[in-house]
C-alpha cells in the first residue's frame, strides 16, 4: 500500500495539522510516512499545503508525480491540484466556500461543506479540518483507524488543549456521516 | 643569585623566553609584559586563556606563556565569547588593535560588550595599521597622515576617529572601562593596575571589562620613539583622554 | 533508550545533537533552518549545553572556533547565504584543526535567492569553500533519519580527524517530517589534550593558530593537512547502491534528489529499462573509485547525474568515470524540486538518443 496525498488551503485553515495528525496516526500503526510542507511566506496567510505519503513499505520519494488523494480547502488549491490527481483518484473539496465545481470526470469528487458544519453544528469553525479528515477516513477506511487519529490528537496537541479532544472527535464523526449520506 | 646581589627586577615567568619582534619603543612589548605580570601576580597562569588578533600582536601567543587562540581579523571578541561561555571559571582576555577591534570587528566588539561577556578586552589604540605598513585606522586622528591618507585624515570623507571607550561604556552590561597609556613609568604602572582590576572584576563575574591603551607606533607614525611620546601628549590625549569611563565601584 | 518519533528534519537534527553530547551551539536565524535553534532554545533548561544567538554568522563561526578550540563539542547550523558568511571562519578552523560540526540546510541561490530547497552549494561544501587548501568531511543525508544519524557520525569523524565536518542537507529535508528512530543519548567525554583550557603546570602551553608566516612552515602544515585528507579519503568514503548490479544506466544522485531518483529507478524498471542508482553519502570524500569500477562494467551504457543545481557533482562524476562512458546531467535550479517522472523522462530521452 502507498497513498500519495496533498492537503491544501489557506494558512490558518489547519491543512498542515490535518496532514500531521494523519501522518502521526499512520506512524503509530507502524507504517512509514513522509510529510512535506510548503514553507515560507505562505505560512502567514497565503496558500499552504503539505504532501503526505503513507506506505507499508519504505517511502522512496517524498516528492510525487500525481496524487491518489487531494484535499482542497480553497479555490486556488482546487485550481492547482485538480489536474495533478491520478485517474480514479479522490478529490475532497470544501464546498461552503469554494463556489466552483471540479471539472474532471475521471476522478471521484466529494463536496464537504466543512466550514458550515463546524460553525453551525459544533460552534467552532477551527475544527473544520477534522470534519474534512473524518470524511477522508470514511472515504478511504484503509488509511488509518479512527482510534489512531484520536491517539495522534492526544499525543500531538499540547496538554493545555486536551479539553478540545472531544470536540475534535465529534468533528471527525460528523465528517464521516456527511460521506455516508 | 650571586651573593651580594639584590634582585630588583625580573621578567615575569609568564612571559616566554623569546625575543619580541616589536619595533623599538612600541607599547605592545610593554603591554604584553604588564598583562603577563598581572597573570603572574594573580596566580592565574593555569586558568588564563588569551585570544590574539590579526595585527602587529598576531604573534602574542609566541610571547605570552598561557593557552592562546589566534583569531581571524576582527573576530577575537567572538572567539573569546566562545571560550568563556564554555569555561566560565577561566579567565579570558582578547588582545586587539584598533583596526581589528574598531573597524573590521566592530560588530563583534559591540555585541560582546552589549551582552556583557565576562572577559577582558585589552585594546591597543595606536591610530594606525602597523602590520600592513601604516595605513589609516578607524582611530587615526583628524589631519593625521598615513599611507592611505597621505594628505591627512579628512573627516568629511572618512568621519572622525572612533572613541571606543566612550561607546562601550554606555552599555549596561559593561562593568569597567578605562583608557590608559604607557608613555611614562607612572602611566605604565597605572595601566597595569587597570589590567589587574579588569581581571579581578572578571573573576568576580561583573561583566565586560575594557582597557584601552592609548599607544604609539613610531614606525607607522614615521618618528622616533621619543617623538611618538610627544605626539601622544600633544595630539592623542586631548582627543582620547585618559581615565576611567565606567567603574563598578561607583555603581 | 531509543525512541520512535515523527519529526521535522531540522528538529531531529537538533535533538540528535543534544543526544550526541552537544556542549555549545552558536547560530544566527535564517530560513529554512531556524527550527534548529528554536528547538535547542526550548530544550535548553533540561540540558547543560551553551546556546547563544550570535550577531551574525561571522560571529557564530568564530564562537565555534573559540568554544571548539577550548575542547567543547560544538555545532552551528545555517542556510546558504549564512554558510557563505562562515567560510572565512571555516578556513581558519580547518587550519587550526578544530573539530566541530556544521549543517547547511541549502536554499536556492545565488545571492539572496529563494528559501526553497536546492543543492547548489555542492561546490562550496566539497571543494573547500574558503581560502586555502582544505576540505571538510561532508555528509549528505537524504532522510530525516539520516539527519539524526549523520549528526552522530559527523561529530565522531570531526573528533577522530580533528577536522570540521558538515551535513550538506537542504530545505526540504529540513522541513519535512518522517518517522525517526532517536538513538540513546551518549555521555560525551572529550579527549582533547591540544585544547586551550588553561596551561598545565610543567607543560608547554597550548595554542591554536592558522598563521605560519614562513612559507617552509606553511608548506609543512599543508603537507600535514593533506596527509590527513588522504587518510580520510582512504577510510571514510560512504555510498549506497540501489539496483546497480545489472544496471545499464546509472543515475548518480545525492541528498534529496537521490530519494526522488530512487522512485524513478523503480518506474524505469517497470517500463523495462535497466536503471540503477548510485548515491554518494559522503560527497567529500567522494566515492570516485567505486564509480570508476561501475564505469568499467561492460553492460553500463551511460551515467546521468541528477542534482538540484546546474550540474556541480557532475564534474566529480565525470572525473571518476574518466571518459569510459558518457556522463549526462539532469537538474532543476532555483529551488525547484524535480518529480520522479521528470527524471525518468530525462533518462528515457538519453537512452533513446
Amino acid at each position: 500500500m502507498l497513498e500519495e496525498m496533498v492537503f491544501a488551503g489557506f494558512g490558518g485553515q489547519g491543512v498542515l495539522s490535518m496532514g500531521t495528525i494523519l501522518a502521526y496516526a499512520a506512524m503509530k500503526e507502524g507504517k512509514n510516512v513522509s510529510w512535506m510542507p510548503s514553507y515560507g511566506p505562505e505560512m502567514r496567510g497565503g496558500t499552504a499545503n503539505c504532501m503526505v505519503n503513507i506506505s507499508d513499505k519504505e517511502i522512496s520519494s517524498p516528492i510525487v508525480n500525481e496524487y491518489d488523494i487531494a484535499v482542497v480547502l480553497n479555490l486556488p488549491s482546487l485550481h492547482k491540484f485538480e489536474p495533478k490527481i491520478k485517474q480514479n483518484g479522490i478529490l475532497i473539496w470544501e464546498s461552503s466556500t469554494i463556489k466552483e465545481k471540479p471539472k474532471r470526470k475521471d476522478i471521484k469528487t466529494y463536496d464537504i461543506p466543512a466550514i458550515n458544519i463546524a460553525a453551525e453544528k459544533l460552534k467552532n469553525v477551527k475544527v473544520m479540518n477534522m470534519v474534512v479528515l473524518g470524511a477522508l477516513l470514511q472515504i478511504n477506511s484503509d488509511l488509518v483507524k479512527k482510534e489512531s487519529v484520536l491517539l495522534a490528537l492526544k499525543e500531538t496537541l499540547p496538554e493545555r488543549h486536551h479539553d478540545l479532544i472531544p470536540l475534535n472527535e465529534k468533528a471527525l464523526i460528523l465528517g464521516g456521516e456527511l460521506v455516508k449520506q | 643569585m650571586k651573593e651580594g646581589y639584590k634582585l630588583i627586577y625580573q621578567k615575569p615567568k609568564t612571559l616566554r623566553k623569546k625575543r619580541m619582534h616589536y619595533c623599538p619603543g612600541c607599547f605592545h612589548a610593554t603591554t604584553h609584559k604588564l598583562t603577563m605580570e598581572v597573570v603572574e601576580e594573580l596566580g592565574i597562569q593555569e586558568k588564563t586563556i588569551g585570544v590574539c588578533p590579526v595585527g602587529c600582536s598576531v604573534f602574542a601567543y609566541d610571547y605570552m606563556d598561557v593557552d592562546m587562540q589566534e583569531a581571524a581579523h576582527g573576530r577575537a571578541a567572538a572567539v573569546a565569547t566562545g571560550i568563556k561561555r564554555m569555561h566560565p571559571d577561566k579567565i579570558v582576555f582578547s588582545y586587539q588593535g584598533d583596526g581589528d577591534l574598531a573597524a573590521i570587528g566592530t560588530a563583534e566588539t559591540i555585541h560582546a560588550c552589549n551582552r556583557g561577556e565576562n572577559f577582558t578586552f585589552i585594546f591597543i589604540n595606536n591610530g594606525i595599521y602597523g602590520m600592513t605598513g601604516g595605513q589609516m585606522a578607524p582611530t587615526t586622528l583628524e589631519g593625521q597622515k598615513t599611507t592611505t591618507s597621505p594628505y591627512g585624515r579628512d573627516p568629511k570623507k572618512v568621519g572622525l576617529p572612533l572613541k571606543m571607550c566612550e561607546i562601550v561604556s554606555q552599555f549596561d552590561a559593561v562593568a569597567y572601562v578605562e583608557r590608559v597609556s604607557c608613555n611614562t613609568p607612572a602611566n605604565a604602572r597605572k595601566a597595569k593596575r587597570a589590567i589587574k582590576k579588569a581581571f579581578e572584576y572578571q573573576i568576580q563575574g561583573l561583566g565586560t571589562t575594557f582597557i584601552e591603551v592609548a599607544s604609539n607606533c613610531p614606525s607607522g607614525w614615521k618618528c622616533t620613539p621619543e617623538e611618538s611620546l610627544e605626539w601622544l601628549k600633544e595630539k592623542v590625549f586631548p582627543y582620547y583622554p585618559l581615565g576611567i569611563f565606567k567603574n563598578p565601584e561607583e555603581k | 533508550m531509543s525512541e520512535i518519533k515523527l519529526m521535522k528534519g531540522n528538529e531531529a537534527l537538533a535533538e540528535a545533537a543534544i543526544r550526541a553530547g552537544l556542549q555549545g551551539y552558536f547560530g544566527y536565524p535564517i530560513t529554512p533552518q531556524s527550527e534548529v535553534m528554536e528547538y535547542l532554545a526550548l530544550e535548553e533548561p533540561k540540558h547543560n549545553y551553551v546556546l547563544l544567538q550570535a550577531e551574525s554568522e561571522v560571529a557564530a563561526v568564530n564562537m565555534m572556533y573559540g568554544a571548539g578550540g577550548a575542547g567543547a563539542r560544538v555545532m552551528t547550523t545555517t542556510s546558504s547565504p549564512g554558510f557563505s558568511l562562515m567560510q572565512e571562519g571555516i578556513s581558519y578552523i580547518a587550519c587550526a584543526q578544530i573539530p566541530c560540526l556544521f549543517a547547511n540546510i541549502v536554499r536556492g541561490g545565488p545571492g539572496l535567492g529563494t528559501i526553497q530547497s536546492s543543492q547548489s552549494d555542492y561546490f562550496q561544501a566539497t571543494k573547500g569553500g574558503g581560502h586555502g587548501d582544505y576540505h571538510l568531511i561532508v555528509l549528505a543525508p537524504n532522510s530525516v533519519q539520516e539527519m539524526v544519524d549523520h549528526v552522530y557520525l559527523g561529530f565522531k569523524l570531526a573528533d577522530k580527524y580533528r577536522s570540521p565536518a558538515m551535513l550538506l542537507s537542504d530545505g526540504a529535508i529540513g522541513q519535512m517530517m518522517e518517522k525517526v528512530q532517536l538513538p540513546s543519548p551518549i555521555e560525551y567525554k572529550p579527549d582533547k589534550p591540544w585544547a586551550t583550557v588553561g596551561k598545565k603546570s610543567g607543560q608547554e602551553r597550548n595554542y591554536l593558530t592558522s598563521l605560519y608566516i614562513q612559507p617552509e612552515e606553511m608548506e609543512e602544515k599543508n603537507i600535514e593537512l593533506q596527509a590527513k585528507f588522504k587518510k580520510i579519503e582512504e577510510n571514510e568514503v560512504r555510498f549506497e547502491e540501489y539496483k546497480t548490479n545489472d544496471a545499464e544506466i546509472i543515475i548518480v544522485s545525492f541528498g534529496l534528489s537521490s530519494r526522488i531518483s530512487k522512485k524513478s529507478v523503480d518506474m524505469a524498471r517497470e517500463a523495462g529499462l535497466k536503471v540503477g542508482l548510485f548515491r554518494p553519502i559522503t560527497v567529500w570524500p567522494f566515492p570516485a573509485n567505486k564509480i570508476a569500477d561501475i564505469a568499467a562494467r561492460k553492460q553500463v551504457k551511460f551515467f546521468i547525474s541528477v542534482e538540484m543545481n546546474a550540474g556541480q557533482m557532475l564534474e566529480d562524476v565525470k572525473l571518476a568515470v574518466n571518459g569510459k562512458k558518457p556522463v549526462y546531467f539532469y537538474g532543476r535550479m532555483g529551488g525547484i524540486i524535480p518529480t520522479p517522472k521528470e527524471i525518468l523522462t530525462a533518462v528515457q530521452e538519453r537512452s533513446r538518443s
